[in-house]
């Protein structure tokens, strides 16, 4: 390295240009790290409460394309997997999307409903504490991550007063809290006793929408899995084929190309790692968000290069009659081009910390005013960064032709 | 950056002791052509330049506007590609030469501009400094005790942390001599440098000039309309439209 930083002399020389420059750098950061903060929030929204199902494998219909789109199939299958060697239990549950009236200004909207046997351990005790109040008919858990829109049902539960109001058109009482969060498909949560739910969507036993199977203490899981995919899903699986519980596009892929004569089961057979990925898979590849958020991060580093370009080709241009003499002194282009490389790498460190913080800032803030969890962590913050750096090259890149044109004959 | 240091180093070497060899002029011009423009526009600059300059020699070159006595300082000063006819600069054929040897004649050569052409960025220090960072073979701290003394020798040792908008045009100009001058070149190549200056501080540098440029045994070619400083050459030449007219030792 050369003993003067030129480079970082020449941006500090012109105060102004360097702090809109940062500015610039700054906003297109922000720009990145929100797009990227609301997908991955997205994508962490819709599994967490995949996340928290005290479970190992789960069953659901082949129809069934997501959480918010789930078709019921015949509880037989889930007794079925009963009788297979390492099944120690399992549960049913039943979810489904009502309207629920806020009780203050009577206005209603849709609400997820998740029944199960409140004697059964489905969720951590971390989110449900206590599912005995939904023992006692027409008595719902409500999330206190739900959005503002359901009423202040916590706050209002929390002063004593028995809360009563009406989901699809039914009188409910709410009998207890629990903490899961709201997603981009469910705007709350309740969470109530099976019988409960038969009762607000007049449905009959018999019919679930998810089923929960619990393995015994010491089961060989890759086994049990094996088996559960030979007999329920009918996949014809050699004891080989599958070496990894977690190979879940491998196994998409294998449920995919099957010839549509041969005979298929009606449950397709999830491990909870699988079951966490198609929930996303359908996120991520069956709707516009992914693409957008997408979108939204390449807009962020398009406009990021385009104004880190313009201040290096304006340092530049502004002083070519200087690089044109270092270049009469015997510097080489090679110099030169460091010069401004390292400017643009300089741009892209020192913009990138204000971004940060008030990235930071306002993730705090959308998580606040959204109830999605949204938050920094070191894999989005290093992402950035290299996109960052990435920017200013590819601006440095740009900028430098114009180096080429300090002649140093033009300077006598 | 440590290969291209070590790559400078090697070429340094290989430059000086190709320099410390040669016991010829040190500027050696034979029918040099040169042309502006291509195609109809084409135009002739030069026609068949003929000088030499021997070591040590300060020779100072008139002429009117536009007749290319710039030309010939930059086709010297290897900032231009030579097109026609020999011209040998310390030793190296610079006709056909290659930007990296053209590079490695200019440090070299110490350039005096009309604009100063100093780094804004950049203290009196630093400027100076930049031109000894092509010169790998000092360490840091005889880099800053020689900056300290060229710039002591122009006079501004009381300004050495001065950025050159804090210095008057006479200061700067100073700086950009004791740039030029700071890593001892063979040959000091000057265009006007007392253009910009009032009559006392145009003398100052030039007297500063001769007196540093003789304690190290430069060559000085100096292009200049000032009369009033005529009086420092050892040799005048007149360039007229493009040719070398007159030949003459100036009157002591």
């Amino acid at each position: 390295m050369f003993a003067i930083p030129l480079a970082w002399l020449q941006l500090k020389r012109e105060r102004i240009r360097l702090l809109v420059a940062l500015a610039g750098i700054g906003f297109a950061v922000i720009l990145m790290f929100i797009q990227l903060g609301f997908r991955d929030a997205l994508f962490d929204s819709a599994i967490s409460m995949h996340e928290n199902l005290e479970g190992d494998i789960f069953l659901i219909s082949p129809q069934s394309t997501a959480l918010i789109a789930m078709k019921s199939f015949s509880q037989r299958r889930l007794y079925q997997a009963l009788s297979y060697e390492g099944v120690e239990s399992i549960s049913p549950i039943y979810m489904d999307f009502a309207l629920w009236k806020n009780p203050i200004d009577r206005r209603t909207r849709s609400i997820m409903i998740i029944g199960f046997n409140p004697s059964e351990k489905v969720f951590s005790s971390a989110i449900v504490s206590d599912m005995s109040p939904t023992q006692i008919p027409d008595t719902v858990l409500f999330d206190t991550a739900s959005r503002e829109e359901f009423g202040p049902i916590p706050d209002l539960f929390k002063t004593g007063k028995p809360v009563t109001t009406e989901v699809r058109s039914r009188r409910v009482t709410v009998g207890g809290l629990f903490k899961l969060g709201a997603s981009f498909g469910a705007d709350g949560n309740l969470i109530t006793s099976d019988l409960n739910f038969f009762r607000i969507f007049s449905r009959k036993p018999g019919l679930i929408d998810v089923g929960l199977i619990r393995l015994a203490p010491g089961a060989d899981a890759n086994q049990v899995y094996l088996d559960l995919l030979q007999g329920l899903q009918r996949l014809d699986l050699k004891p080989g084929d599958i070496t990894d519980l977690n190979d879940c596009a491998g196994l998409r892929k294998k449920e995919l190309a099957r010839n549509p004569t041969e005979p298929k089961g009606d449950v397709i057979v999830l491990s909870k790692q699988c079951f966490i990925d198609f929930e996303q898979e359908y996120w991520k590849s069956s709707t516009a968000i992914g693409f957008i958020f997408g979108l939204g991060t390449a807009i962020g580093f398009v406009v990021g290069t385009v104004i880190v370009y313009q201040i290096l080709y304006t340092d530049v241009a502004d002083h070519l009659a200087e690089y044109a003499t270092l270049k009469a002194m015997g510097y080489r282009n090679g110099y030169l081009l460091s010069v401004v490389f390292q400017e643009a790498l300089i741009l892209a460190a020192l913009g990138y910390i204000p971004g940060f913080l008030l990235a930071v800032i306002l993730y705090n803030l959308t998580r606040n005013a959204t109830a999605l969890p949204i938050a920094m962590n070191l894999e989005r913050a290093m992402l950035v960064f290299c996109l960052a750096v990435i920017m200013c090259v590819i601006s440095g890149a740009i900028a430098v032709r114009k180096v080429q044109d300090a002649d140093p004959a033009d300077i006598f | 950056m440590c290969v291209v240091d070590s790559l400078c180093l090697c070429l340094c070497v290989y430059a000086s002791v190709s320099v410390s060899m040669y016991n010829e002029p040190v500027i050696s011009i034979r029918n040099v052509n040169h042309y502006f423009g291509s195609g109809r526009l084409r135009k002739q600059i030069l026609f068949d330049i003929s000088a030499e300059i021997q070591p040590g020699e300060v020779v100072i070159m008139m002429g009117p506007s536009g007749s290319g006595k710039t030309t010939l300082l930059t086709l010297i000063g290897a900032l231009r590609s030579t097109q026609e006819g020999s011209l040998r600069v310390l030793g190296q054929e610079l006709n056909g030469a290659s930007i990296g040897k053209l590079t490695q004649v200019r440090r070299n050569i110490g350039y005096i501009f009309q604009a100063h052409n100093l780094l804004k960025s950049l203290t009196a220090r630093q400027n100076v400094t930049m031109s000894l960072e092509l010169h790998a073979n000092l360490t840091a701290a005889q880099k800053q005790r020689q900056v300290e003394e060229m710039l002591t020798a122009v006079g501004l040792e009381s300004h050495i942390d001065y950025f050159p908008d804090e210095l008057s045009g006479g200061q700067k100009q100073r700086v950009a001599i004791a740039r030029a001058l700071a890593s001892h070149p063979k040959i000091v190549l000057a265009d006007e440098p007392t253009a910009a200056l009032d009559k006392q501080s145009g003398r100052d540098v030039v007297d500063i000039m001769q007196r540093l440029a003789k304690q190290q045994g430069s060559t000085i070619l100096l292009v200049t309309h000032d009369n009033r400083i005529l009086d420092v050459a050892d040799r005048i030449i007149y360039m007229e439209d493009g040719r070398l007219s007159n030949l003459e030792t100036a009157p002591v």
